[in-house]
């Protein structure tokens, strides 16, 4: 099977996929006896958490206090950020994978000291839309393919989502004129790379690079987060990290080739037990996961971002970190 | 760069200059407004570090008005003064976007006891241009999002039109570089005018003085 052609399984198993999760009521919004069962749903990954209010409410509206619905999520205790798409949430809170996942349910109390605020389906919309736009601005320099798409254009992109559509996704989407990323490769740091900025529709294959390196999934997750990488030789494979400004952005702005934003999200990974030196860097990544996957860091970027991002242009990458133990205190008194 | 082929955007060291310029502006300026500063970006928060090696790669500065006693050279009409006896507080904070390549404006209010209050509140308060052409809703609208470093809901006033308006106002006014290229150190002064319409933040006057000092 070619490349292209893995390309497009990769995105057909991601569109498809979905998280078992069993959904628990929180037990101060139980008024009936006795408690009423979980709530068993598969989510799409693609999706939002709050989009399955009607799944859930014929479930569980026979017990609920009277009052205005609200919908929110938590899990162990963690109020769940409804703009995340629903498999990015189960791929950095949930280390081990549980399936099915087990979530709690809310219907009121709704916590808007930590959580913004969520109107049902518009504001997933809305949020969705905007971080298309984000994409947008970043790739081309502006958001406008976004914001004069027409209504029924926008309609039909957001109801691709919501029913988990690929073929029509890509169709719609395929208007905003979002350049897929170009194979990239790495350069000495003096190299061209650094210095050009091309225009939209320009792939980089033919880019002014002299070498062959590939700029790998490692590369990126070494530039965003490069406290990870300390390496003893560092002088023959840096990446020109002069150029990457942002931590939390892939070389968008820098590296000529890159034309999708990245999101890195993170979360402290057990102190596990080694036997390389505590100060070997590359032991501090422990794992690095994205749809569900943990990819090979040695597959090109360009792959994992073309096959692996989600409907808003933007690539969530999961990324599991060691921490060292905290030595317990000696007591002072 | 010359201005009419500039975007209307800013590097983030670029954003760095322009806001120690607009810091120091402010403080001298304003002695007794509360002054801005400037908080380097958080670490990675699971690395243990002992260095002081801030992040400079974005920043935000931070304002906490007091609405009554300190201001009161202040015109009733922009920065809130309620009519009841409570106190508004506004937390401003101005942080670097990196998709957008603009300073954003970030805000949260609330009273004396730390309650938050809603934006529908403090709007029916907000000065009276609202026909200004900055509050068409193409250019600046507020919406609620999460601050992002602080991780908590915070106001926002939406950066995807700044780049546009900030480039007009540049090229419109003559005062502001012109063949030089684009005055980074101005960048924030004029970007805080339009932007602190739409919220009720009054910019003295003398922030606008053009003359290098």
């Amino acid at each position: 099977m070619d490349v292209e052609a893995m390309g497009r399984e990769a995105q057909k198993y991601v569109w498809e996929g979905a998280i078992p999760l069993q959904i628990h009521l929180h037990e101060s919004e139980v008024t009936t006896l006795p408690h009423p069962s979980p709530a068993l749903v598969l989510a799409p990954r693609m999706g939002y958490l709050p989009l399955l209010l009607p799944l859930l409410k014929p479930h569980f509206s026979s017990t609920l206090p009277p009052g205005v619905d609200t919908i929110w999520f938590e899990y162990k205790g963690l109020p769940l950020k409804w703009h995340i798409p629903t498999g990015v949430l189960f791929d950095l809170l949930c280390a081990e994978q549980e399936r099915p996942w087990n979530l709690t349910v809310h219907f009121r109390g709704y916590p808007g000291n930590i959580l913004t605020p969520c109107e049902g389906e518009d504001s997933v919309k809305w949020s969705f839309i905007n971080s298309l736009k984000e994409a947008a601005y970043i790739v081309n320099g502006n958001c406008k393919n976004v914001m004069n798409m027409s209504q029924s254009d926008q309609v039909e992109l957001w109801h691709s989502v919501l029913n988990g559509n690929m073929e029509t996704y890509q169709r719609v989407s395929s208007k905003l004129k979002l350049e897929k990323v170009g194979d990239q490769y790495v350069g000495k740091p003096n190299s061209n790379l650094l210095k050009s900025r091309t225009n939209t529709g320009e792939t980089d294959t033919g880019g002014p690079v002299k070498t062959d390196k590939c700029f790998t999934l490692r590369d990126a997750v070494k530039a965003l987060l490069p406290e990870l990488f300390v390496e003893k030789t560092l002088i023959d494979e840096e990446i020109p990290r002069i150029e990457l400004e942002e931590e939390s952005r892939a070389p968008s702005d820098d590296e000529s080739n890159t034309r999708n934003e990245e999101d890195v999200e993170e979360k402290q990974g057990e102190n596990v037990e080694c036997c390389c030196p505590s100060d070997d860097a590359e032991t501090k990544l422990k794992l690095v996961r994205i749809q569900g996957i943990e990819p090979k860091l040695e597959i090109p970027f360009s792959w994992v971002v073309n096959n692996l991002m989600n409907p808003e242009h933007f690539l969530h990458i999961c990324v599991f970190v060691k921490v060292p133990q905290a030595k317990p205190l000696p007591h002072d008194r | 760069m010359d201005i009419s082929s500039w975007d209307g955007t800013l590097s983030s060291s670029d954003f760095c200059l322009a806001a120690h310029a607009f810091t120091e502006k402010w403080k001298r300026i304003n002695p007794v407004l509360p002054p801005w500063s400037w908080v380097p970006r958080p670490k990675s928060p699971w690395l243990a570090s002992h260095e002081e090696d801030h992040d400079e790669k974005s920043h935000k500065g931070n304002e906490e008005p007091n609405c009554l006693g300190k201001d009161e050279y202040i015109d009733n009409a922009t920065l809130v003064q309620s009519y009841r006896q409570d106190v508004r507080y506004f937390d401003f904070h101005i942080v670097y976007s990196a998709s957008y390549r603009v300073p954003v404006l970030y805000f949260r209010t609330y009273s004396s006891d730390g309650q938050p209050l809603l934006l529908e509140d403090i709007e029916k308060e907000l000065p009276g241009n609202s026909t200004n052409v900055l509050m068409e809703s193409k250019w600046t609208f507020i919406t609620q999002e999460e601050h992002p470093y602080l991780n908590r809901p915070w106001y926002k006033l939406h950066p995807c039109g700044t780049s546009e308006w900030m480039k007009l106002l540049f090229l419109t006014d003559p005062s502001l570089g012109g063949s030089q290229g684009v005055p980074v150190e101005l960048y924030l002064s004029s970007w805080i005018s339009m932007v602190g319409q739409a919220v009720g933040l009054k910019v003295p006057l003398e922030m606008f003085n053009k003359r290098k000092e």
